[in-house]
């Protein structure tokens, strides 16, 4: 198996990480969108989130990887399956699917399955990038280098949990729940508005200014460059305390309490930052409850709310192109404004 | 100060130098852009490349239009059509795992291609997911962007330029200027076999930070090359350390080639901090250099100014100029690998249809063969009742699939404002408001935008084409206003812009906001008669590019002057006063659709 640099080993960049921690404690924030200068280790960071993240049960022969705990998400096939033979599962790493530049739309959503129409005749499914994803990570490294019809594509099916398949003659619907992860460098293009909203947390990165971190990320990275094994090795115990944290605060995360007063409070930032929709209030109220459970906290605080306001809402403002000033720097200062300094 | 590390060195042997360390760590360093035209001296410098290298290391040749099947890989249909099975296809990449892939024309590339190698380049595997394959190679390689580009802009996609670690320019070299490598295959081999052992180096790796910190270099990915460089060149002298020679060389090789800004300079006060936009000086990178020359005692300098000295010494000369003049070079690369992007934007795939493949349309084979792939059993067992020798794939007209494509070629809107002291006086403002929102507009329907603007003596490109609205907002936000109408040189300068959107592939629309009263000839000088006589030749040569335009009158109450300088380029033409926002996007909109 490849050596992925390990997420703990990962020098600053605090904000990424909470977001991407927040994410897989809680699927339903929506996914996480990176944007940044270059060489600020954006992939590393999201590939070494799957090395991190524990196994899941799934279905033991189910394509689509599904719960057997939760009958009410399955796929066609596990729901036809006898009773005894659906709940027999397998543990499975959470799948962290990565979706290259250039793939093309079969491979995405899924095709007839060549070999077998070719051999047999058979016109059979095989399943694509997205029912592998399914309860799991969809990754886009360049996601704004997409092609526009993929882009369509994937948010539609981020949107609904459920990819349809109409094509060939073949009429297959099965689950596609995924958090979507996206990176990219805005100084190659923007997004497109449609697919930014449905990220639900969008975290922006800079290279290190100050010489001390910048020296110790080039020393880690070219430690792990000169031996991964090793390296691996010597941070498997941090590592392995970040993966029972998220173990834990996703065990934690439903029973979390909300207090009315934080409710109110999130509201007014979304209306004091005039954010469309609410979709900006659900993801900040979810976000703040995940980051909460994953302090070990029972109630949420203004605390949690002002560290994940930025990456929550950032990139819900109402579009300004014009505002000189980057939204980041707005919902801090609607924060200060709301709630003092 | 050592004298031979800081010296700048010539072309060529700093050229042979970065070969060697490239087929020292192909793979660590990512490998090289070169730019030059191609000729013998290029010829020459990848001759000598391919000597360093070891027998049989693949060197594979990425030509500009390269199809992502060849590229990473996909269904080989020769073979499939052969076993009735799928068979996989490895790509060019792939097929230079080992060695070097070598990319024609690279300031052509899109983003795209370049993200893909840039990818590989960074995680050392192809992977795929076409044409129903998926597979997964490892694959490690060096890149040698071949850059021909001529113009300033013409450069490599910053996401693979990035990755590579060292620029090289072989442009300004004669036949003569070259001469045989001063080392041998066998001196790589040897160094390779040194790699492992050479020990980094704290001091180094600090080094590097503080003199990448000096010259505004703000990715890491830099900085480890770099470290990665130094460890190549230590290796290359058969040193177990990286001595400073090695780290000089990094900071030259890598380092200096991505300089953004110059270092404050601790004596000489001329040369302060230029005031660049962005970012503000890092505060760390000041004290490393300022310690020392104070300091003649010092018998051995400390690490990062014998790096900083070295790396500053060999920032290429043009560079350095902008540098001085304190323009950011970060522009240079910001907004134009999107512009390069849009020229291969031909048409993107807009699904399959059952068809004829004539005429120029294009078959697709892999959904003409899913098309006939359930039907061959049944065929084949009518063919073989019927008497004849069932083919073992049998394709029949219709399953005839082609492919449709969408042309959709980049809307580029150049604003060119005019801040003159005639229209200052009136309503400048109120055309930065208009540029605004026309601004806005663009950025609905994500469109590139350029502003031009031009006062005094002659017009300014403010903004080349990008899609980065906040830096459009900021240019207009510091435009200042006085002085004489050039409206002649102001028509010349959208139309070369446009021109060169138009060679990109992309559709200009030229929107002009003056109040047409012209007064300063294109060589200059004053004189209202001269001057409106070229801007109406201006106009006309306008007329000729059939770029579509709109001129947006600023002056009072609609005059003549603007009125006739848009009939003589074929514009629509839009008094201010009575312009409206609504109004105003609309004609716009309406320009840019009309043709």
């Amino acid at each position: 198996m490849r050596q992925v640099f390990p997420f703990s080993a990962i020098a600053g960049q605090e904000e990424m990480k909470l977001a991407l921690l927040a994410a897989a404690v809680d699927p339903a924030i929506g996914g996480v969108l990176v944007f940044g200068d270059r060489g600020t280790g954006k992939s590393t960071a999201v590939r070494a989130l799957a090395a991190l993240l524990p196994k899941m049960k799934v279905v033991a022969g189910c394509r689509y990887g599904c719960d057997p705990d939760n009958a009410g998400a399955w796929c066609a096939e596990c729901r036809a399956r006898p009773a005894t033979e659906a709940t027999r599962s397998r543990l499975a790493q959470v799948p962290v699917v990565d979706m290259p530049l250039g793939a093309t739309e079969d491979r995405v959503v899924g095709a007839l399955d060549l070999e077998r129409a070719l051999s047999q005749g058979v016109k059979a499914f095989e399943p694509g990038l997205l029912a592998q994803a399914n309860r799991g990570f969809l990754y886009i490294d360049e996601v704004n280098l997409l092609e526009d019809h993929l882009v369509d594509l994937l948010i539609d099916v981020a949107a609904s949990g459920e990819n349809v398949v109409e094509r060939e003659g073949l009429s297959v619907r099965h689950p596609a729940r995924f958090v979507l992860i996206g990176s990219g460098n805005p100084e190659e293009g923007e997004l497109r508005p449609q697919l930014l909203d449905r990220f639900g947390l969008s975290v922006e990165v800079r290279t290190p200014k100050d010489l001390p971190t910048r020296i110790e990320v080039v020393r880690r990275r070219d430690e792990f460059e000169r031996d991964p094994a090793a390296f691996n090795e010597k941070w498997n115990r941090k590592d392995s305390t970040v993966r029972r944290r998220v173990l834990g605060a996703r065990d934690r995360v439903a029973d979390i309490a909300v207090p009315d007063e934080i409710l109110e409070k999130s509201a007014a930032l979304c209306m004091r930052l005039g954010t469309d929709g609410l979709r900006g209030e659900l993801t900040l109220m979810r976000a703040a409850r995940a980051i909460a459970a994953l302090e070990g906290a029972d109630t949420v605080t203004l605390a949690h709310l002002r560290q994940i306001a930025p990456p929550a809402l950032r990139h819900r403002l109402r579009r300004d192109p014009l505002d000189a000033a980057e939204s980041g720097v707005r919902v801090e200062r609607a924060l200060g404004e709301l709630f003092g300094s | 100060m050592s004298l031979d590390a800081s010296a700048p060195k010539p072309a060529w042997a700093e050229a042979v130098l970065a070969a060697v360390l490239a087929a020292i760590d192909p793979v660590g360093l990512g490998g090289i852009c070169v730019r030059a035209q191609a000729g013998p001296v290029r010829d020459r410098w990848l001759a000598m490349l391919r000597r360093l290298l070891p027998d049989g290391t693949p060197l594979r040749r990425i030509p500009l239009h390269v199809a992502d099947d060849r590229l990473l890989g996909g269904l080989d249909l020769a073979a499939t059509l052969q076993a009735g099975r799928p068979i996989a296809q490895r790509g060019l990449l792939a097929e230079a795992d080992g060695g070097f892939v070598l990319l024609t024309m690279a300031e052509r590339v899109s983003a795209g291609t370049a993200a893909r190698i840039g990818a590989v380049v960074d995680w050392h595997e192809v992977a795929t997911a076409r044409d129903g394959v998926v597979m997964t190679d490892a694959t490690r390689v060096g890149v040698i962007a071949l850059d021909e580009g001529i113009e300033d802009d013409e450069r490599p996609p910053a996401v693979l330029l990035e990755r590579l670690a060292m620029r090289i320019e072989l442009g300004t070299l004669g036949l003569s200027d070259t001469d045989a490598a001063p080392y041998s295959a066998g001196d790589v081999a040897a160094a390779r076999a040194r790699l492992a052992g050479v020990a980094s180096d704290d001091g180094v790796v600090e080094a590097l930070c503080a003199t990448s910190a000096a010259l505004g270099v703000h990715s890491l990915r830099a900085v480890l090359l770099a470290l990665r460089a130094a460890l190549a060149s230590a290796a290359l002298a058969g040193r177990t350390r990286i001595a400073r020679e090695d780290a000089a060389i990094a900071g030259r090789l890598v380092l200096a080639p991505r300089a953004t800004q110059l270092p404050a300079a601790p004596e000489s006060a001329d040369a302060e901090p230029p005031p660049p936009p962005p970012e503000p000086p890092p505060q760390d990178s000041d004290t490393p250099p300022d310690g020392t020359p104070e300091q003649p005692q010092e018998p051995i300098e400390q690490l990062p100014d014998v790096v900083l000295e070295a790396t500053q010494a060999a920032i290429p000369a043009g560079l350095l100029a902008l540098l001085k003049a304190g323009s950011a070079p970060r522009s240079r690369t910001s907004g134009r690998v999107g512009a390069i992007n849009s020229s291969t934007l031909r048409g993107r795939p807009a699904g399959v249809r059952p068809g004829r493949p004539r005429g120029g349309v294009r078959l697709n084979v892999i959904e003409t063969l899913r098309a006939a792939a359930p039907w061959q059993r049944l065929r084949r067992g009518v063919t073989e009742s019927s008497g004849g020798v069932a083919r073992r794939i049998q394709v029949r007209s219709e399953d005839f699939r082609i492919s449709r494509y969408k042309q959709r070629s980049e809307t580029t809107t150049i604003f060119v404002v005019d801040a003159s002291g005639s229209s200052a006086l009136h309503r400048l403002a109120e055309a930065k408001a208009a540029v605004e929102l026309l601004l806005a507009d663009c950025y609905v329907r994500r469109d590139r935008v350029a502003v031009i603007a031009f006062r005094g003596r002659g017009a300014q490109v403010l903004l080349p084409p990008t899609r980065s609205l906040v830096r459009a907002k900021r240019g207009l936000a510091g435009l200042p206003g006085g002085g004489g109408t050039p409206l002649a040189a102001a028509i010349d300068a959208a139309v070369e812009l446009a021109e060169g959107v138009l060679r990109r592939g992309g559709t200009p629309t030229i929107v002009l906001l003056t109040d047409g009263r012209a007064n300063i000839a294109r060589d200059g000088t004053p004189g209202r008669p001269q001057a409106q006589m070229e801007a109406t030749a201006a106009a006309r040569r306008a007329r000729l590019t059939r770029v579509a335009a709109l001129v947006v009158d600023t002056s009072p109450r609609p005059q003549p002057l603007a009125a006739g300088i848009a009939l003589e380029m074929d514009a629509r033409y839009l008094p201010l006063p009575h312009a409206d926002g609504a109004s105003l996007s609309k004609a716009a909109k309406l320009v840019g659709g009309s043709r």
